[in-house]
Formats: structure tokens, sequence, C-alpha cells
């Protein structure tokens, strides 16, 4: 009871906000609490709850990408995924109007709330891709966005004032490939390699309520095997530790058999079994999205957004931009040389007192090629 | 000798981790919950991920030798961090210039995994021309941020760049009950520009209540006369909420705390404390000292804090400080040559 009396003086207030606290935080209190009664704790083990409570102030963000031809349902996907309505106003183009199309790039911006945490999501959506007769390098705009958001990126980061950079990059690429085919067609794979070096892919195998169970298991074994001849590199889920509980190694050991996820999508809410569910309409049945006898959007839902959200982050950072970066340093550099001697770029900050060192780097540089580039206040010299 | 069963400051084992939430429950879901999508499951993720990397925390303790620092420290923690415990002889010698000794343990508590360094200072204050002893120290801060930013403009660099900046210093006022001195002033003034500054009245045994009281009063008023922000710092206050939570601390600080590793028995129960005469001192008892407070603050709540001070404020002063520095090099203007189709060059002025 004394010991209670110490929080009262600095905590008084969050234990009011509690009630409107998600469970996971509820949990995190109490066992604060309950720290705080026990005497023998130094009490750190609290830090994770304090890395929490500032990220439930801050929010998330997250940016997917959505690719595939038109008609694949990606709109009513993303829509049945997030429960939102994004593509209220949209206008479909027939036929002609496609003709002269080109692939553009189309951002959404919703802001969830759920619990008590609040996520920004962004979807970037990419209509035109693979309509075109010639679909020769369709690619090409959407992996120079991909490009310019790393960019944006790197400059904010090397910059003076980092307080508030926004970080647009993008976590994911739902790919989605027809069902109508017998695997992957030239426009996958070639999509697939062009992008799987610059942001985490996961294919897809889109309107899967037009195959039997059979033909969805030969489907997917297909893919699979191509993906692995033409050297695609699809997002790998990390390994389960070995102190994981055996409910999430078994949901793991599922996820990944299933891979690529065969897709249903639907905003639509139809009477099944009597209950209310989501679903299309059909003379010969009901498909239900939720149903994981039907389709795999449950899994897809839990790997996107449940379990696997921060890691599909961490990808991106720690990756895929890592690898932009330093891509780009060594280009930035081999552009001023003369010849093509790609020597490895070291960089230098500025010196109030002149290193002997860097003095003697710079000389020694300064004889083979002269280049300078600077990104931010930074200088890479090459 | 401190009971430690419960903390297990480790090596290499570590006991499990507490039993995760599989953070699918796809099925039971789907039936009760029409409208959850679920993304405040990443903060599960979040936290398996802080778990799985551990923490890191660095204080540095600095004082005049006799104010009980490493005792503190070894009280904090519960266990024995400070220099004191590794360094095998027992007396004690005040080394001609300012050391700086760092130690680090690996510490373990329900499953969190923490790498803790104790930086400790030797021989500040002690001399009889203490003129610019805060000289090695500050050296000491800015390279550990100097290290980081190296690191970080590095080409190839690490995935998670090993923090070894000051995220706390600590500085220990001797019981005098008086006001702060001069020395007190002078490296508060300037430390406080660049690190998380906590001051702490040590050996607090030796002043009554009321002593205390006037002390910390009047301790709080100079560090206000002579513009000295310690932490935490009003500046930095995100929202209303912290606002609230920190002004009742800040008229708190600083907290007279007492240390001790030894146990006493205290109507039945074993304490931590000091045994005297007239009374044993319970450390952890708020009536006695403020040490629980401090450890709170420190520890249970404003850690996070702390380290986020620490790496988006002072860290970020001494970059944007570093890259504006004019480059002293004549070699450094960069050549004619250079093509005006290169659109990745950006040059800050």
């Amino acid at each position: 009871r004394m010991h209670m009396t110490n929080y009262d003086n600095f905590l008084s207030l969050p234990l009011s906000l509690s009630r409107s606290l998600s469970l996971s935080l509820s949990r995190s209190l109490s066992l604060f609490l309950s720290l705080s009664q026990e005497k023998q704790y130094v009490g750190f083990a609290t830090l994770p709850n304090q890395v929490h409570r500032k990220s439930v102030k801050k929010g998330f963000d997250f940016t997917l990408m959505v690719a595939g031809e038109s008609g694949m349902g990606k709109s009513t996907l993303v829509n049945s995924l997030f429960l939102t309505d994004l593509y209220k106003d949209r206008k479909l183009l027939n036929a002609e109007e496609r003709i002269n199309q080109t692939v553009e790039i189309i951002k959404h911006t919703v802001d969830i709330e759920e619990k008590g945490v609040k996520l920004k999501l962004t979807i970037v959506d990419t209509p035109g891709f693979g309509d075109a007769v010639n679909n020769n390098e369709c690619w090409k705009p959407i992996t120079d966005y991909i490009d310019q958001q790393f960019e944006q990126y790197f400059r904010d980061e090397s910059g003076l004032n980092r307080k508030n950079i926004q970080d647009n990059r993008v976590h994911c690429c739902l790919y989605f490939i027809p069902p109508f085919g017998h695997g992957l067609r030239p426009v996958d794979v070639e999509f697939m390699k062009a992008l799987h070096e610059k942001v985490n892919v996961v294919p897809l195998i889109a309107k899967a309520d037009c195959l039997t169970p059979n033909e969805i298991k030969k489907l997917k074994d297909r893919v699979r095997e191509e993906i692995e001849r033409f050297g695609i590199k699809v997002y790998q889920f990390p390994e389960c530790d070995s102190d994981e509980d055996e409910e999430f190694k078994q949901l793991d050991k599922e996820l990944k058999e299933c891979c690529p996820l065969a897709v249903i999508g639907s905003n639509t809410v139809v009477e099944a079994r009597g209950q209310r569910v989501r679903g299309r309409l059909y003379p010969w049945g009901i498909v239900e999205v939720e149903n994981q006898s039907h389709c795999d959007f449950v899994k897809l839902r839990n790997m996107l957004i449940r379990s696997h959200m921060h890691d599909l982050k961490d990808v991106t950072c720690d990756v895929h931009y890592e690898n932009y970066r330093a891509q780009c340093i060594q280009d930035m550099t081999s552009k001023l040389t003369q010849d093509n001697r790609m020597e490895s770029p070291i960089p230098i900050l500025p010196l109030s007192t002149p290193d002997v060192e860097t003095d003697r780097l710079i000389k020694m540089k300064d004889e083979e090629v002269n280049c300078y580039v600077i990104m931010g206040n930074i200088t890479y010299i090459g | 000798h401190v009971d430690t069963a419960e903390v297990n400051p480790s090596h290499s084992n570590m006991s499990a981790p507490p039993h995760p939430q599989p953070p699918a429950k796809g099925a039971s879901h789907a039936a009760g919950d029409f409208s959850y999508v679920g993304i405040d499951a990443i903060l599960e993720q979040m936290r398996r991920k802080a778990m799985k990397q551990g923490f890191e925390l660095n204080i540095m303790i600095v004082g005049q030798s006799g104010l009980g620092k490493s005792t503190l420290m070894n009280t904090l923690f519960k266990s024995k961090v400070s220099r004191k415990s590794v360094v095998s002889t027992p007396e004690e010698r005040i080394p001609k210039t300012i050391e700086i000794k760092s130690i680090s343990h690996d510490i373990e508590e329900k499953g969190v995994r923490m790498k803790l360094t104790v930086i400790d200072t030797p021989g500040f204050g002690d001399h009889i021309n203490n003129e610019n002893c805060w000289q090695p120290i500050m050296k000491f801060i800015n390279d550990q941020y100097e290290q980081y930013l190296q690191e970080e403009i590095n080409i190839d660099r690490k995935k998670r760049i090993p923090d070894s900046r000051v995220h706390c210093c600590m500085y220990f006022i001797p019981p005098t009950g008086h006001c702060l001195r001069p020395l007190d002033v002078e490296f508060m003034s300037r430390l406080s520009k660049v690190v998380n500054i906590v001051p702490v009245i040590a050996k607090a045994d030796t002043l009554t209540l009321e002593e205390r009281d006037f002390f910390k009063q009047t301790i709080r008023e100079e560090l206000r006369a002579n513009g000295i922000d310690v932490y935490p710092q009003k500046e930095f206050d995100e929202d209303s909420d912290d606002r609230m939570i920190n002004d009742k601390i800040r008229e708190m600080i600083p907290f007279a705390v007492v240390g001790s590793n030894q146990e006493y028995q205290v109507n039945g129960k074993r304490l931590l404390g000091r045994k005297t005469k007239w009374g044993t001192i319970e450390v952890e008892n708020i009536a006695h000292c403020e040490f629980a407070h401090l450890r709170d603050l420190l520890i249970r709540t404003h850690m996070q804090n702390i380290k986020d001070i620490t790496s988006s404020i002072h860290y970020e002063v001494y970059r944007v400080r570093r890259l504006n520095e004019t480059n002293g090099q004549p070699n450094a203007q960069p050549p004619n040559t250079l093509d005006s189709n290169i659109k990745y060059i950006m040059i800050h002025t």
C-alpha cells in the first residue's frame, strides 16, 4: 500500500487513462503496478511498456503497394483487409480510354484507429500496370516511385533537421497473379524480378474462387517452383524462435506452406449458415472471405497486419533501404570518375581542425580522381 | 550482502521469456469481432522484437569521492555493477587526473535483458585545483556522440548501431545543507547542455527533513537562477500529460538519497539499510529518504524517455553542430568538373 503512493505522484494520470487503453496496454500497466509492489525487483522490466507508451502516442504508419492487372480484385481486397472504403469515387476506364493510358501511381491515405492504436495507412495503387498491348518495362514507373521514396528518405536522413522525417517508403508490395493461367507469365516474372531487391514482394493468387481446391494446389506448387527456378526473392517470413509456443510455431508452419496465398475479397455482407459474413453470393453457393477452408484471406490479413507488419517494415529499413543507400553512394561517386573504376567511397565529416589522416586521404584521392559528392552536409569522396 | 535471488546478472543463460501471446487468433476473432482489423497487434510485435534485442543503458556518475556513488549504483540495480566490484584492491586512491571508467554488465529481469554500462569518473572534484575538471567528462560524452555519428554516416552501416552515448549523468551533491558550490554550478551548467543531468543529494542521512527541504529548495532556486536545465527539462515535455507528471517531479528534485548494500531486520522484515545507534535508516522507505523515487524515475517510468531525449535532442544538436562546421581543408572545394546533369548532389549552406 505504501509503495502505491509513490506512483500516485508520478502516474496518477496514466492510471486514469487505463480505461480506454487496449488490452495489451492494460496488461502492461498491471505488470508495472505489480512490479512496483515487489521490492526485490529493480523494475526495468517495465522498459518494453515504456516504449509501448511512446509508440501508442505517436501512432504507426504503413505503406502498402498493390500491383497487378485491372480486374484482379486489388481494390476490393484492400477494402476487405482494412475495412475501409477507399475507392468510392473511382471511375473505371473503358478499353478505348485505356489504349493511351500509362501506368500511374496513385496514393490513398487513411487513418485507422483501433483499441487506442493509431495507424496511418497509405495504399499505393498502380493502375494501368500490365493493361496495355505492349507492356514492355511497364514496371518502370513503379520502380522509379519506390526509388524516389528511398531517395527522399536518404536526403531527409542526411539533412540537418531530422525531427519530423516522413517515412513514405513502401513496406510491402502485394502482387496479384491471375488465376486463369498455368503459373507465372513472363510479365509476372519480370515484374517481380525488377522489384524483389527494392521492396518486400508478396505474391498472391487473385480471385481464387474460380478454382477448385485441387486446381489451387496445382497452381501454388507451380508458382512456387517457378519462383525458385527464376530466382525471384519474394518476402521470406522470419524463422520462428525455438522458444516460441507450439501454437505459434504451428501457425507459422501453415503460413509458410500455404504460399503463395490464394485470396478472395469482398465488402458485401451476405447471410450464410445463419450468420452475417463477408462473401460473394453465387447460385451454387456462398464464398466466405473469412472462411479458411474457402481461401487464404485470413492468413493474409493475419500475416500482413497482426503478425508481420513490424517485420515488413524492419526488412524495408534494414535491407532494401540500406542496399539502396549504399548503391546510391557508389553510383554518385562513380558517375564523376573519368574511367569506370568504382572505388569504395568513404564518408567524411567537415573538420574544424585539420586532421592528419583525412588530409592524407583527400590528397591521395585527389591524385586519382576528383570527385566529391555531398549529401546533406556529409561529403563522400570517391 | 544483497539477496539477489530474483535478479540474475547473467552472462549466457536467459530465463525463458514470458509466455508469448500468439499474435494471430484468427478463428476466435472472426466469430465475435466483425469489424476488427487487428492493428493493435503491432504493439505485441514490437514488444517481442524489443525483448529479443534487449536494451542498453549508459549511466555516468559524477561527484567527489566518498559520496557513496558506487554504493548507490549497486543499490539501484541490486547487483554489483560499479567499478568497485570489479577492482580487487580495496584501497581508495585519488587519481592524478580524472579518469573515465566504463563497466558493463548484462542484467536481466522477467525476461527483459539489459546491457547496463556504469561510467565512473574518479578524481572529479577531489583535487586542490579543480579547474576544468569537467573537460575530460565533456570530451568523453562528445566522443560517444562522434562515434555514433561516424557509424551512422558509414556506407556499410550496422543494422543496430551500438549505443555508447551517455543517457544520463547523475551528479552527486554533498549534503552540506546550505547551497550549491561553485564547482556544482560550473559542472551542471556546462554539462546540462549536452547530456541529461540528474542531480542527487548524496548521503542524505545527515540532514533532517527540514534541513533537507530547505536544501532542495535552495538548490532548485540556484539551478533556476543559473539557467541550468536538469532532467526532466521543461522544454522537452511532449504534451500536457507529460508536463503534469514532470512538473510534479520537478518540484521534488533533487532527490535526497541514501544507498546501502546491507540488509537489516526491521519489524520482522529484512530491509536494505544503514544501522546506527539511534535507529536504522531504511533505504527504500520514502519516509526516510527518496531513494525509491529516484529508482522509479530513473528505471521504472522514465528510462525510455531519458534515452529518447539523448538520441533525439542532445545527439541531434551535436550532429547539426558537426555538420555545420566549415571544412578547414583547401582541397575540399568541389572541382569544376561537376556534371550539371547529376541531380543527386545537394549542398546545404
